[in-house]
């Protein structure tokens, strides 16, 4: 078997699907390559064929799922997040931001990503899914990879990312009842003081 | 305890039942191990024969709560695993002792973040804190040397007990 390129699994998709669902590549707004593996930006109503389609063509061949992980873009201006805690605040003001992006809109908040492994070619690749802040909705593709489940609840339960078509979409690790998604931006690094009860002494 | 003179030749020792049932209960803790991360490893070679808690009596772990009368809470407590140690706690019979292995369960240790207890005495009484990350089982050992000073001293009753730091 040829040795797989980007720009081959590039081409294939391209003539799969079209410039209205590969989006972008490698060049968009944090979707940077990332030593040389591809990233792809992907449509999020086709993502469940895109990844179809990699793990079923016979050149590709992207049949494992490595990752799949959730992203919050939300930048503050200065001292949104910052609260109280001085170190926190100074090491925060001391990371150079002038190469970031300017303020992401809430339509653009979120976004999934997911790293696919071929074995059989020993390549690897990235999607980027954006998802809009204010209904973050997002296709589930455990029909194609049944790995994908847990994953998608780690992203529903840090994020609030809810993934249509999911089997069993429940929080994975925190309580149940607990009512905030942690690794969204606004939320406290110490929580919300009593959103988890503590038995009585 | 004391010797009663007139019954020495018999081999009789006269003692108040409360310093007999301490000295007994002292030589034979029965640990409930919970060890909820990596301080349980520490917890194990205090278990092992090289530092062989057995010298001190407390060889026999039970891995049910009602058997058990010391608690060794050894690692970091979730606010979801909070509960559990509650319930464990609860289901031992009294009296009971527990001792907060490693700074994660004494103060929620690196882990400064939301899911996390910053202590597990929020929920638990605690008799002995043993610090480090994790401890040697030295310090555990001393920590078990330190309940057993107290279930000598017979004070049962939580309130009256104190609390005691090593490390």
């Amino acid at each position: 078997m040829a040795k797989l390129t980007n720009e081959f699994i590039l081409g294939k998709l391209k003539e799969k699907f079209g410039d209205g669902i590969i989006l972008s590549v490698g060049i968009s707004r944090n979707v940077a390559p990332l030593r040389g593996q591809l990233s792809i930006a992907v449509e999020r109503s086709a993502i469940v064929d895109v990844c179809k389609f990699l793990r079923d063509d016979p050149d590709l061949q992207f049949n494992y799922l490595s990752d799949l992980c959730g992203a919050d873009l939300k930048n503050f201006s200065e001292g949104g997040p910052l609260g109280d805690d001085r170190a926190y605040r100074k090491a925060y003001l001391a990371v150079d931001r002038s190469n970031l992006p300017e303020i992401v809109p809430d339509e653009e908040r979120f976004r999934v990503i997911y790293i696919l492994t071929s074995f059989s070619n020993k390549y690897k690749i990235r999607l980027v899914v954006t998802i809009d802040g204010t209904k973050p909705i997002c296709p589930s593709i455990t029909s194609i990879y049944p790995a994908a489940n847990w994953a998608e609840r780690e992203a529903f339960d840090m994020y609030g990312i809810v993934f249509e078509g999911h089997p069993d979409l429940r929080r994975i690790y925190m309580p149940e009842d607990f009512e905030y998604y942690p690794l969204r931006k606004e939320f406290p690094l110490m929580g919300i003081p009593g959103s988890i009860p503590l038995p009585p002494k | 305890m004391g010797i009663n003179r007139s019954n020495q030749s018999e081999g009789f020792i006269t003692t108040r039942l409360d310093a007999l049932m301490s000295w007994s209960l002292k030589n034979s803790l029965w640990p409930m191990p919970l060890g909820i991360s990596c301080c349980a490893i520490e917890m194990m070679a205090f278990a092992g024969p090289r530092f062989d808690v057995a010298r001190f009596g407390a060889e026999v772990f039970r891995f049910s709560p009602r058997q058990s009368d010391l608690l060794i809470v050894a690692g970091t407590t979730t606010y979801k695993m909070a509960r559990v140690v509650r319930k464990i706690y609860d289901q031992m019979p009294d009296p009971k002792w527990v001792v907060s292995m490693g700074v994660c369960a004494s103060t929620g240790g690196m882990y400064r973040s939301y899911p996390v207890v910053q202590g597990i005495d929020q929920f638990v009484p605690v008799d002995v804190y043993v610090a480090g990350c994790p401890p040697r089982p030295d310090s555990l050992l001393k920590a078990l040397m330190e309940i057993q000073k107290k279930v000598e001293a017979g004070k049962t009753q939580i309130e009256e007990r104190g609390k005691v730091f090593v490390g």
